[in-house]
């Protein structure tokens, strides 16, 4: 599903330059949940990046489905990303003169979908949240939770092969951090591909493999027990 | 490709993004608005001008240079200075045969007399005229006819009158073709009336006998009192008089370089004066109207880099969400063609209303202002190509400011 070698990145600084990623060597089948741990700095959110298209690694492979992507065109990695991925925010990043369900069925707008099947699209997805009485609701109509469900329903909407989630739960509090990340457990346990960015021990634990990075480099790679959330709530 | 125009969303989004700050988007687009305005209303009121212009001219051949005698002001070929000089139908007719590019020459005279018709009289003008003169300057026959040749070789006693004269010697609706009214004591017959115009050219002409009855009963012999030249089209006015003029000193013994032995009117330059007025009018509308336009459509490119800049986070969403640059672009520059499009149309409109309401108070009647104040569409065609033009060409600005920045780092913007 996803491969990963000898990927290194750094930014440069001033002169000298920060070596970020220093040779990462990461695999992720189909249907896994990993979460990817690190303190700040640890490089976790430029892998992220790099997997979702939108940084670049300075030198390495990286094969997403079977595909090298390499040298990508900014037009190409629009498409990929709206192909092949789905982004889940801390700050849930909903636009906010978009009411639920417009904010769900935009991506489904840049692949070129009709508004009526965009529309419809949107509002399945968006039951699958159980939001649909709030289709129409504006942004800051919903609390936390309610905003994170729509975001993960904006990042279902072209159902992408692999999820990317950077702090989903960071902007949240506990209870309604386990509700959501029951919600992304359900999708996992259909079958979706998951990447979790996160630094909460409990959260991580709700994964089935947790990637642990610190100074660009892979620490710890192991598969854990899920621990199932709604037991938490 | 242009589906994109009608989809619900694409507009959503330019009203949201121009809604989020009303204040600034009606400022911005005033400029424009004004630029259009300013445009509109003062073409079409230079055009108005140049209507009424037109109008009052429009009776006259403008190519034309009148004229007549003076004194001399130096003694030549033993003639003393002070001389006055005649002109005669010979001076005419040589003028016409010899002077390049002369469409025609109508020798003019022209004497007070006393015009009685029973109990009421009066003093007027009296004109001795070729049927000629009616091609320089158009008379409006409200009834007859003006002179014609016939008259003039049988010496007939006949007269042309203007309504002024007829109101004066008449009363209202009496029949006048026919009766006869007296000058210097002879009866003359009325064989037509005009309309007295709006522009007199030299002295008032109310009266007109044919040219050689003038001459008897004032007793002229060849002597005329002036002379129209009406040069062809393609020649110039100007040199056509300095050529008669030497002409005529030579045939009239004046020294060639003596200025005041001919008095002249050149009616060609006098026309030419204020038609290069107007074009210089027009001209300036036109500058003035394109350099507020095009520091409207500077401001609206200003305000559209805000705009793009306060949602640099929100385009770095869609970008993560799939958005090509390209459609990023499409949508800022769609966008500013929008404002410009809108505040151009406005502009234009009230463009409109002003000249109209410039015809109501300025456009009635015989003697108006302004005649028929308007732009061609042609005009109004340009102005929109022109927004349409500048609107995308300063989108493009914010356009590509909107995607010069990497998704990564405009998701990072707070």
């Amino acid at each position: 599903m996803l491969n990963i070698r000898k990927l290194h990145k750094s930014y440069p600084i001033g002169d000298s330059s920060l070596h970020v990623l220093k040779g990462i060597d990461l695999s992720v089948e189909e249907g896994e949940m990993v979460a990817i741990m690190g303190s700040s700095g640890s490089g976790k959110s430029t892998l992220l990046n790099i997997i979702g298209m939108l940084d670049e690694a300075d030198s390495g492979e990286y094969i997403l489905d079977g595909v090298l992507i390499k040298n990508l065109t900014e037009k190409k990695a629009a498409i990929y990303r709206n192909k092949f991925l789905g982004f889940i925010f801390q700050s849930f990043n909903l636009i906010n003169y978009k009411n639920a369900l417009e904010n769900v069925a935009l991506p489904l707008y840049y692949q070129g979908l009709k508004r009526k099947e965009r529309l419809e699209k949107a509002l399945f997805h968006l039951e699958k949240v159980g939001l649909k009485p709030w289709a129409h609701h504006l942004p800051n109509e919903l609390s936390g939770g309610q905003k994170q469900r729509v975001a993960i329903a904006r990042a279902l909407a072209a159902n992408p092969k692999l999820l990317l989630a950077d702090e989903p739960t960071g902007a949240l509090d506990t209870k309604t951090s386990y509700e959501i990340m029951d919600f992304i457990q359900h999708l996992n346990d259909e079958g979706k591909t998951i990447l979790i960015v996160t630094h909460e021990e409990d959260i991580a634990n709700m994964c089935k493999r947790i990637v642990r990075l610190k100074d660009g480099v892979i620490m710890e790679d192991i598969n854990v027990e899920q621990v199932r959330a709604f037991q938490n709530v | 490709m242009m589906g994109f125009l009608f989809d619900r969303d694409t507009w959503q989004e330019i009203f949201e993004s121009l809604g989020k700050n009303k204040l600034r988007t009606v400022l911005t687009m005033i400029g424009v608005w004004w630029g259009i305005l300013l445009l509109i209303s003062l073409l079409g009121s230079a055009r108005g001008l140049e209507n009424a212009f037109n109008r009052l001219f429009g009776d006259f051949a403008t190519n034309s240079v009148f004229i007549w005698g003076q004194s001399t002001s130096k003694p030549f070929k033993g003639f003393q200075e002070g001389r006055f000089v005649r002109l005669t139908l010979t001076d005419a007719r040589n003028v016409e045969e010899n002077v390049e590019g002369i469409e025609f020459v109508v020798p003019r005279n022209q004497s007070q007399g006393l015009v009685v018709r029973n109990q009421l009289s009066g003093t007027f003008g009296i004109n001795g005229d070729y049927p000629l003169l009616d091609r320089v300057q158009k008379k409006k026959m409200i009834r007859g006819r003006f002179i014609n040749e016939n008259d003039i070789n049988e010496n007939k006693k006949v007269v042309v009158i203007s309504d002024e004269i007829y109101k004066q010697l008449f009363d209202k609706d009496e029949e006048m073709i026919g009766e006869l009214i007296q000058i210097k004591g002879i009866n003359f017959k009325i064989i037509g009336v005009f309309e007295t115009g709006n522009v007199q050219m030299g002295p008032r002409s109310d009266i007109h006998i044919p040219f050689t009855t003038f001459q008897q009963i004032f007793n002229q012999g060849d002597n005329i009192g002036w002379m129209m030249i009406t040069g062809k089209p393609d020649y110039n006015i100007t040199q056509i008089e300095a050529d008669a003029k030497l002409m005529l000193k030579n045939l009239n013994q004046i020294h060639p370089e003596d200025n005041r032995a001919f008095g002249s009117f050149n009616l060609g330059n006098e026309f030419k004066k204020v038609t290069g007025f107007l074009v210089g009018m027009q001209f300036l509308t036109w500058f003035v109207g394109l350099a507020t336009l095009i520091a409207g459509v500077f401001a609206i490119g200003n305000i559209l880099l805000i705009t793009v800049k306060e949602r640099t986070k929100e385009i770095g969403v869609r970008r993560a969400l799939g958005a090509t640059p390209f459609e990023i672009k499409r949508q800022v520059i769609v966008e500013a063609v929008f404002i410009t499009l809108v505040s151009g149309l406005l502009g234009i409109i009230s463009g409109g209303l002003i000249l109209m309401l410039l015809n109501k108070s300025f456009g009635q009647g015989e003697d108006a202002v302004l005649v028929n104040p308007s732009v061609p569409l042609v005009v109004v065609f340009f102005s929109l190509v022109l927004l349409v033009g500048l609107g995308s060409l300063i989108g493009l600005i914010p356009a590509f400011k909107a995607t010069s920045i990497k998704p990564i780092d405009a998701l990072r913007e707070e």
